[in-house]
């Protein structure tokens, strides 16, 4: 069970929260400039390490703010809880 | 090459008179040498399988399965072993058709009792989308050959006695039931040795305790072999089966892949006497389970859904699952759990499988199995298929990874883990 360290709410377990998923990296700017392997690329290559990932959670049965999280993939460490993106 | 001892109800007589002395090792364990033709890294089922029959079908033998830990010891063993062909997508359905056909005649073809167990999974229906949702499998299954029905709910009490919950003034009231006939259980390690035992007798050489470092390309950017612990192993075609390990692998030699790593968990009861005579799936709870023939139940659930590597359950999925269960089954809460575990997956963008060619030349991928140990016998004969020919047979054709290329996308929801 992650007990994930809202900033409004203060330590909470993991069952008060959703998950939203892999945090990707900032859509590209320009569109027109990117090519279609990097747009695919993109959209479907999260990275996938044994190691720290960051992601989104949802504290929908709590403050209802959205979360980003620094997550350890071995350990389930968290090393970091920020707001929005 | 060597002659492989056959397995009768004869041998096991003739070798009890010698008190089980002139037994001859399963399969063989021949040194490493520094080149092959081809390696397979990963002695799971898909590795396995994928070594038996491109030694029976291709008659390639030149063949080292690279396996880290030892046989049956990964995800073969870490799974409910569920077999079954009730998919959603036009692309799914004839392979795992396939494959459970394949199953079905697999302890005479390896000459391995596999305890195979056609014993059908029955389908809790207790939201009308889910009910409309299998109406509509039903219709496309039905194409192609695999079994659904649609029960009433007496049916379903008669036929699953102990399912006493979901009732009319319950949470989630029991609508209906769908039965697929086709789904059977077996044993895992069996499926592992057999497969291990008949490949070995062609010449494959297995090696455990034989982890892979790194993936070695050569100049020319080509796949050159792979650097373990033992040395380094050469070879001009390498095709991994490591399940959740796969872009561990990949990323050693600059390979991105659309895999994220997911942990999927089960546990058993203590063994009981027999209770339940099918698989039981409840797709709107969360929960499904089978009864093993020494009487445990096995009992699986969601996935835990962030990247994970590890092998254990977390405790909100577990209660989760168990909540889930007794809802349905509200006597087995006198059950003592006896044992959990998990393994860790790769879960491609869409939810199907990989089995491809990679933009490395030589290097080829079999990953995104979610619930791949129905897919083993179909899955190993297409990675071989494509090891030997460099093409990919019809049947693994529409899970290439040119589909993210090309946005054509298999969204399959007819894995359990995919809801």
């Amino acid at each position: 069970m992650l007990l994930i360290d809202c900033p409004f709410c203060g330590p909470r377990n993991e069952s008060e929260f959703s998950f939203g998923g892999p945090a990707l990296t900032p859509r590209p700017s320009d569109p027109a400039a990117v090519s279609d392997a990097d747009w695919v690329d993109w959209l479907t290559v999260p990275p996938n390490p044994m190691g720290l990932v960051e992601e989104r959670w949802w504290h929908a049965r709590g403050c209802g703010s959205w979360l980003t999280i620094c997550r350890h993939t071995v350990t389930h460490e968290i090393t970091e809880v920020r707001l929005g993106r | 090459m060597t002659i492989m001892q056959r397995y009768s109800a004869l041998s096991l007589l003739r070798h009890a008179l010698g008190s089980h002395r002139g037994w001859a090792p399963a399969w063989q364990s021949p040194p490493l040498r520094d080149r092959y033709q081809a390696i397979i890294v990963g002695a799971g089922g898909h590795g396995l399988a994928a070594a038996y029959y491109l030694a029976k079908e291709h008659g390639l033998t030149d063949v080292a399965v690279l396996e880290a830990g030892w046989l049956g010891g990964g995800n073969v063993a870490r799974n409910t072993v569920t077999i079954r062909s009730n998919y959603m997508r036009d692309e799914s359905i004839p392979f795992y058709v396939k494959s459970v056909a394949m199953f079905d005649g697999l302890t005479r073809d390896l000459n391995f009792n596999m305890m195979h167990s056609k014993r059908t999974m029955v389908d809790v229906l207790q939201t009308w989308g889910m009910v409309r949702d299998r109406r509509r499998r039903k219709l496309i299954m039905d194409i192609y050959g695999s079994t659904y029905e649609d029960i009433p709910v007496a049916e379903l009490r008669r036929r699953v006695p102990a399912l006493t919950g979901g009732g009319p003034d319950s949470r989630l009231p029991i609508l209906g039931a769908a039965v697929h006939t086709d789904a059977a259980v077996n044993r895992h390690d069996a499926v592992a040795w057999g497969y291990a035992r008949a490949a070995s007798a062609m010449g494959v050489a297995i090696h455990q305790q034989t982890p892979v470092t790194r993936l070695l390309r050569g100049p020319d950017g080509a796949i050159e072999g792979v650097e373990t612990p033992r040395g380094t192993v050469r070879a001009k075609t390498v095709a991994l089966a490591v399940s959740g390990h796969t872009t561990t692998l990949t990323e050693t030699a600059g390979l991105r892949l659309p895999l994220r790593t997911i942990n999927l968990t089960a546990f058993v009861s203590e063994p009981v006497k027999p209770v339940v005579d099918v698989i039981v799936n409840c797709p709107d709870l969360g929960v499904y389970l089978s009864q093993s023939d020494k009487g445990e139940l096995v009992i699986g659930g969601a996935t835990d859904l962030g990247q994970s590597f590890r092998r254990d359950i977390k405790q909100s999925v577990f209660e989760d699952t168990v909540s889930a269960l007794l809802e349905l089954f509200p006597a087995f809460a006198r059950l003592k759990l006896m044992r959990q575990w998990g393994g860790h997956l790769d879960m491609a963008h869409d939810a199907s499988p990989i089995v491809s060619m990679t933009d490395i030349p030589g290097l080829i991928v079999s990953a995104g199995w979610w619930g791949g140990y129905k897919a083993i016998p179909a899955g190993g004969a297409g990675l071989a298929h494509l090891i030997a020919t460099g093409r990919p047979d019809p049947l693994v054709a529409p899970f290439g990874l040119n589909r993210f290329r090309n946005l054509d996308y298999v969204v399959e929801t007819g894995t359990t883990t995919a809801r």
